[in-house]
């Protein structure tokens, strides 16, 4: 074992890329579940924008082509979501369920004879002087377009949630639906585009992970992200910059724990890989003694009589 | 203009035609997705609906039905209890592994030591491991109201590194030249889950899935529990008034799903599977969760549905080696069936209308 063989520099950085993923997808469903909707299928969605966005990434040369696939794909999937539990008042959870199991199948399918190939490279952004600063500039300032895309969404969904009227009606919808319905608000509309941002960004972190962070297409690659993307929204209570601040604890696990597998720690690999999974249910018990932030909707079915 | 009316009361009609209905739309579905991959649609279908049944081979499939079918019926029924009552236990495929891992783990202990006690320790070891399992969901759930949806999902993927652990380590065969899995069982008479007739395909498994929908059936239809189950799903303030102890529902639920996913995954590991190896989980956890809404959460639904889920894995290993379809088409197309039920499943509850749009 070589403890020292871990530089706590790169470690920083690439805990920047390995949160992004989780950002994306978080923040996505942060606002899905603010307009009271509660979508299970993020691991779904995420796994099918990574294949659409590898596919097109690889057919066209271009990454960015590739990202706006994969955001196109986890959106088209989330609209089937959305006409299930808005148009059809079907059951959010199992509906959820169904479209993490379609997609899983759907991307398998997709990718088949995508193994083994290597997508385009993504362009690292290099701003002068930023980047050459010496300690800050590794970790902050010379990453991937991606990383910072995610950090301007979330900001944006911040700003829009708590200082636009479109915000306001947002949450309207997710705290009560009847009463924003009463007021004339189209509940289903406002769900269904939150829905399909929620795809979007759900697509553009699988993406992230095909495209930059492995870079390669296997089958079930997104392993739980997903998943774990729906934990932090409990943690973050709602609010986008604990996402942010959760992400970034979990991308900090995910990373220490593949630096002490390299470094050849006494504890078995599988152990290690648990971890993450392990400290999600963890920090699920710790949150979970406060529900009062969740929206009163969640996951509440819409239908409207009058 | 198209309108829903809420029914007053859900439409019996329509609580057993709705999943026909879905069956049909899938075929279609699942018939125009195989055009597009280049195969013909009619015989894409007929492959996985008819010629396990009925073709000249079909002496070899049938009782693969029943070997494919029991796992997933054995947790279906678990799983339908919970769901019935809005307990959401979707780790079943982690309460599986750890089942059959603690079902082998007594069996290979017990390796070469031959008894008739042997199985039978195993079967309970299984269901033990499964329940234990599902309690740390159902007992976090109750202390400290954490989401039971997400800790047993998180549970599987603990499950599934715990299992290539216990493969590629306790559990290894010490004269497996070095490669990973356990002994196989099937050599091992005494934990050998062996098929009971001869080429039926019936063993162990198969009679305990039989058992349980009987258990469910009367559990639900005859017993308190059952109606305190019922109850909280539909209406959960009433059960509140009516004294029912949601705790202790949690508690009980999510203990038998687990106990009976144990089970499950025992009967696997001992008799068709035959070792643990990493990857002898093939997701009939999460099929099981298809077949639990498909039964429409009824011991006998739940019958049916496990038999037609296992009739596409056997017709879908059919058309993948004659037809070259790929697996994953399989997978999608199970995933639709569960898409279709839940949109045709509005017909349940509401009626269609066609109105004029009226001023406000």
């Amino acid at each position: 074992m070589d403890l020292s063989s871990i530089n706590p520099i790169l470690l920083l950085a690439s805990l920047m890329v390995a949160a992004t993923p989780l950002l994306l997808a978080a923040v996505g469903e942060l606002v899905v579940e603010k307009a009271g909707v509660l979508n299970l299928g993020v691991e779904g969605m995420m796994i099918t924008g990574a294949i659409c966005g590898f596919a097109i990434a690889v057919n066209t040369g271009n990454p960015l082509l590739g990202v706006l696939a994969a955001a196109a794909g986890g959106a088209v999937l989330s609209l089937l979501f959305a006409l299930l539990t808005q148009v059809a008042l079907a059951n959010q959870v199992a509906s959820g369920l169904g479209l993490t199991l379609f997609g899983l199948g759907l991307s398998a399918l997709i990718g088949q004879g995508y193994q083994g190939i290597r997508p385009p490279s993504f362009p690292r952004l290099n701003i002068p002087g930023l980047s050459d600063m010496p300690v800050l500039g590794r970790i902050l300032f010379s990453h991937d377009l991606m990383v910072y895309l995610g950090l301007t969404i979330v900001a944006g969904v911040w700003f829009m949630l708590k200082y636009t009227r479109a915000g306001l009606i947002l949450r309207a919808v997710g705290e009560n639906h009847e009463a924003a319905h009463a007021l004339g608000y189209k509940v289903v509309r406002i769900r269904m585009m939150a829905i399909l941002f929620g795809g979007a960004c759900a697509g553009m972190g699988g993406a992230y992970i095909s495209l930059i962070r492995v870079p390669q297409w296997t089958e079930g690659m997104t392993a739980g992200i997903g998943w774990i993307a729906l934990a932090l929204v409990v943690f973050a209570s709602w609010k986008p910059w604990r996402v942010l601040l959760g992400a970034y604890l979990f991308g900090g696990v995910t990373v220490i724990q593949l630096n002490l597998q390299a470094a050849g720690v006494a504890i078995p690999v599988e152990y290690l890989a648990m971890s993450p999974y392990l400290i999600t249910i963890l920090v699920l018990v710790i949150m979970s003694a406060d529900k009062s932030s969740a929206p009163a909707s969640l996951g509440r079915i819409f239908h409207a009589s009058r | 203009m198209l309108k829903l009316e809420k029914r007053p009361q859900p439409s019996k009609a329509w609580v057993w035609l709705a999943p026909v209905v879905a069956v049909i739309a899938t075929m279609i579905a699942g018939g125009a997705l195989f055009a597009l991959l280049g195969k013909d649609p009619l015989v894409a279908i007929r492959t996985i609906f008819w010629d396990p049944l009925f073709s000249e081979f079909a002496f070899f499939y049938r009782p693969q039905l029943l070997v494919k079918g029991a796992p997933l019926v054995l947790i279906a029924i678990g799983l339908s209890l919970g769901f019935r009552a809005g307990i959401w236990n979707i780790g079943a495929e982690g309460q599986y592994i750890v089942g059959a891992l603690c079902g082998a783990g007594v069996g290979l202990a017990f390796y070469p030591m031959e008894g008739w006690f042997i199985f039978p320790l195993m079967v309970m070891a299984g269901a033990l491991g499964g329940w234990a399992w599902a309690m740390i969901p159902a007992v976090l759930k109750v202390k400290f109201g954490t989401n039971e949806i997400l800790v047993s999902l998180m549970l599987v993927y603990v499950a599934e590194q715990l299992l290539a652990s216990m493969a590629l380590g306790l559990m290894k065969n010490p004269e497996g030249f070095g490669f990973p899995g356990s002994r196989n069982l099937q050599q091992y008479p005494s934990a050998h889950n062996a098929e009971l007739i001869a080429g039926s395909g019936m063993h162990w498994g198969v009679v305990a899935a039989m058992v349980a929908v009987i258990f469910a059936y009367v559990l639900m239809t005859r017993h308190i529990l059952g109606f305190h189950i019922r109850l909280t799903g539909e209406a959960p303030r009433a059960a509140r008034f009516a004294g029912v102890n949601p705790a202790r529902l949690i508690l009980v639920c999510l203990g038998m799903a687990g106990a009976l996913a144990g089970m499950a995954g025992m009967f696997e590991v001992s008799g068709p599977a035959g070792r643990v190896s990493i990857d002898f989980n093939v997701g009939y956890g999460f099929t099981a969760i298809i077949v639990a809404f498909l039964g429409r959460l009824h011991p006998l639904g739940i019958l049916l549905a496990g038999l037609l889920m296992a009739l596409t894995y056997i017709g879908g290993e059919i058309a993948q080696s004659r037809l070259g379809l790929p697996a994953a088409a399989i997978q999608m197309f199970q995933g639709m069936l569960l898409f279709f039920l839940l949109a045709v499943d509005v017909m349940t509850n509401y009626r269609l209308r066609l109105t004029w749009r009226e001023v406000a």
